[in-house]
């Protein structure tokens, strides 16, 4: 269990962290999210030992570990740019660790963790003859065939192109279930932090500002900024409806609104709308749906639940 | 517009290259005067008959190998340590010393070594001119490395740790295997400098210690001779191969 | 203290004792008396340096401020050609290049020695001269501020080449067609155009020449056979033949401050940018 109390970090000029606490229970997959520059990375270069706190305790199964020297704490990092040794094989980049750890075994772990992220048969490559996604996978196999209590993972599938990223999601979260480590994830992308976490933290400014499991932040945000940042939101007399929960009608009830323009998205169709104050609406609706056209005078209609409402 | 650039380019190239090729030419001259007299290897020869240029020889190979390691070791470490974190008072030394003029640079040392030679029972000679071409080739050792440092991803360093490597292993594993085809051009630009040097070794050179560069020096105000002509031939060959060898391994 | 900061130690000691500990040795001596037997001795004094005053050391002064000078202007007109045309050079950019700085890595020794083996009287330009009856007498080619300035150039052209080039390099080539476009010839697009653009490269080249060739001692004294003295020969002088070390400490402190102002006040402009 990883566990964080009150951690501030302060940088010549900026406060990187600013009194950050969390529990990151064992086996989970859990999420540091927010925009660049809001402390998260910071937050994992704590974990990892790179920095020092200023404030604060981080406990590693009870006992602190923020004075330890990274090599002295059973924590492992992917880094963004995963940070594979250039001038040794993939082989040698994998046992890197267990032979800093004495590891009489080093050579079957290795290959049993290269088994794992189905690298057997590119050993003898060195990390530029690979792809970014198998480069990815060293990386993987790297920390994790150390054990490590929790891995850290900086932002592992920026690097990437959509494409694979989205590969590359689906086999993290199997490799996580199927190693039943605990993964911190630091991403600025909701998305992926939608579909892969188990909890999400959302960072704002070097501070948490919600903390729960993906349905509770993205439908029940804690704030203006946490509604805004997980997804697209509309504000209309002063409440806030997802896109997708907007729905639109030629008659019956709801705030009157006139129909701006159309954008047609393949599996979807958005709907602009400007309500009679003047608020911007969007309607995410099925492609199947009645089309609407510019011009065309609509009544705006949602569901109580989809209802956001906030104190600020 | 264009055409005359070509022509001035080329008349610029012979200006830098023809003393040189000219020079290296009349090496090969039968005769002793500047007469082309037919092809010959005499004053080869003669170098290895004259027995202060052979002991010159072995003087300047002597320094520049021993102040090459010095000032390797020491600008390698110079230039990691400050990667790692800045030193601006140790950086700004260096490179006042980089365009501190040699004269300068020699007279000082000598008023240094003479001042605590009054208290040391030591004198002028090879170990001075070590410790004095170490003083001014470290600065070029760490200007190369740290040229290759820049390139250099910090997060490397930060991996091995994170896998357990202690600071030290990092630095030897990960960062100096990886640093190691700067280095070895920075060790080669030191051997030159030192090989080299004529002002400031001459200046802190005992009587048992003079360089090839000084014996160059002393012929060459003496008046014409062949033998330096052989002797500069061989200077650039050196030079040159010791070049082409620091180019291959910086993009190795 | 940790393993960082012992990385740094052999430097420290390196500078301290061999830079540091020398330069305030000769402070020290630059304020004291000429012994009898050469040496330094009480009482203090700021003599060696009102001395530097003395018309005759004045004129060494400013001679070699005005050869350095010269010098630098001389490599700034025959370089930035060279630069222009390595600039536009296309794929043989690189060996251009080469070309420009291999002399520079042959001993700088020998590169003088060279031109003392073509231009002195028994040299081989005397000799290809009076062989074809041009010249009945050898021409006096070495010796005196011309062959000192030739040696200069000849020397540090490639400090100036090199940074021309970078700046030059950095134009976009766009903009002479639109100079040309616009009805400008190609001696104004160069003058109008190119020359405002590669002021930083001027600079620079400019800097690294001039500091070098204040403190030259090699070429002056080689070159100039002793006739064309300058300030590194004045230094180099009090110091062996003299033997009036605290005077030649004085010199020598003076073109130190001159060369690390230039450079300050260069480097502070850098920065403003």
């Amino acid at each position: 269990m990883l566990e964080l109390r009150g951690i501030v970090k302060h940088f010549p000029g900026h406060r990187a962290v600013d009194g950050i606490s969390l529990t990151v229970a064992p086996g989970a997959f859990y999420s540091l999210l927010g925009p660049s520059g809001c402390g998260k990375t910071t937050t994992l270069r704590l974990i990892a030992g790179f920095e020092h706190p200023d404030l604060g305790e981080i406990l590693l199964n009870g006992s602190p570990i923020q004075n330890a020297k990274p090599y002295h704490r059973n924590v492992s990092t992917v880094f963004q740019n995963y940070a594979l040794f250039p001038h040794m094989t993939v082989q040698q980049n994998v046992e890197f660790g267990l032979r800093q750890r004495g590891a009489a075994n080093a050579r079957s772990l290795a290959d049993a963790a290269l088994e794992m992220v189905q690298l057997r048969g590119k050993q003898a490559r060195l990390p530029a003859q690979l792809s970014g996604g198998e480069r990815q996978r060293v990386a993987l196999a790297r920390s994790l065939v150390l054990k490590p209590d929790v891995l850290l993972l900086d932002e592992p599938l920026a690097a990437l192109d959509p494409q694979l990223r989205k590969q590359m999601r689906h086999e993290l979260k199997e490799t996580q279930r199927n190693s039943g480590i605990t993964f911190l994830f630091v991403t600025h992308d909701q998305e992926e932090a939608l579909s892969l976490s188990d909890r999400i933290a959302i960072m704002h400014q070097g501070r948490i500002v919600q903390e729960g499991t993906p349905e509770e932040v993205y439908l029940r945000p804690a704030s203006r900024f946490v509604a805004g940042f997980m997804g697209a939101l509309n504000w209309i007399g002063g409440v806030g409806i997802r896109p997708e929960s907007t729905r639109l009608f030629r008659g019956g009830d709801g705030p009157k609104a006139r129909v701006t323009r159309t954008v047609f998205l393949g599996n979807c169709v958005h709907v602009f709308t400007q309500t009679e104050a003047g608020e911007e609406a969007l309607a995410e609706l099925p492609r199947d749906h009645e089309p609407f056209n510019p011009g065309d005078h609509v009544r705006i209609q949602w569901s109580s639940r989809d209802e956001m409402r906030f104190a600020e | 517009m264009k055409r005359f650039l070509s022509l001035y380019a080329a008349l610029a190239f012979a200006f830098l290259h023809v003393p040189l090729l000219v020079l290296i030419a009349f090496s090969f001259n039968g005769g002793k005067f500047t007469v082309w007299e037919g092809f010959s290897l005499r004053w080869y020869q003669s170098i290895l008959h004259d027995p202060q240029l052979v002991e010159a020889t072995g003087n300047s190979i002597f320094i520049a190998l021993a102040s090459t390691v010095l000032s390797t070791s020491i600008g390698a470490f110079t230039a990691y340590g400050m990667w790692k974190r800045r030193a601006p008072v140790l950086q700004g030394s260096l490179y006042l010393s980089l365009v501190t003029p040699e004269i300068v640079t020699g007279i000082s040392l000598l008023a240094f070594f003479q001042y605590i030679f009054r208290w040391l029972p030591f004198r002028l000679g090879l170990m001075t001119v070590v410790l004095a071409h170490v003083a001014f080739s470290v600065v070029y050792v760490t200007v190369v490395i740290s040229a290759r440092l820049t390139t250099m991803d910090r997060s490397l360093e930060e991996a091995a740790l994170d896998l357990g490597a202690s600071e030290w292993t990092a630095f030897r594993r990960i960062t100096l295997p990886l640093l190691a085809p700067g280095i070895a051009a920075a060790a080669l630009l030191a051997l030159i400098v030192s090989f080299d040097d004529y002002v400031i070794t001459s200046l802190v050179a005992g009587v048992d210690s003079e360089t090839l560069p000084m014996v160059v020096y002393a012929m060459a105000r003496r008046g014409a001779n062949p033998v330096i002509n052989a002797v500069s031939a061989l200077i650039v060959v050196l030079f040159g191969v010791l070049i082409v060898i620091s180019e291959r391994v910086r993009e190795a | 203290m940790n393993l960082r900061s012992w990385f740094l130690v052999p430097a420290r000691l390196t500078i301290g004792l061999f830079f540091a500990a020398p330069l305030a040795i000769v402070c020290g001596y630059s304020l004291l008396t000429r012994g009898d037997y050469g040496g330094a001795e009480r009482p203090w004094t700021l003599e060696n340096y009102t001395r530097l005053a003395d018309p005759l050391y004045a004129q060494i002064l400013l001679r070699s401020i005005a050869m350095a000078a010269a010098a630098t202007l001389l490599c700034l007109v025959l370089g930035f050609p060279l630069a222009l045309f390595i600039s536009r050079a296309g794929k043989r950019k690189n060996l251009y290049l080469q070309l420009v700085v291999l002399p520079f890595w042959t001993s700088f020794l020998v590169r003088t020695y060279a031109w003392l083996f073509l231009l002195r009287d028994t040299g081989l330009v005397n000799t290809l001269l009076a062989r074809a009856g041009l010249i009945h007498h050898p021409l006096a080619l070495l010796y005196n501020n011309g062959a000192v300035l030739l040696g200069l150039v000849y020397g540090y052209l490639p400090f100036m080449v090199l940074p021309l080039y970078a700046a030059l390099e950095k134009i976009d080539p766009a903009l002479l067609e639109a100079a040309a476009d616009l009805g400008a010839r190609p001696l104004t697009a160069v003058r109008r155009v190119i020359i405002p653009l590669s002021r930083p490269g001027i600079v620079a080249g400019s800097i690294l020449v001039f500091i070098p060739c204040l403190g030259a001692y090699l070429t002056p004294d080689l070159m100039g056979g002793g006739k064309t003295v300058m300030i590194g020969n004045l230094v180099q002088n009090q110091f062996t033949t003299s033997r009036d070390w605290p005077f030649g400490s004085a010199a020598s402190l003076i073109l130190l401050a001159f060369t690390s102002l230039l450079l300050y006040v260069f480097l502070r402009r850098a920065e403003v940018r």
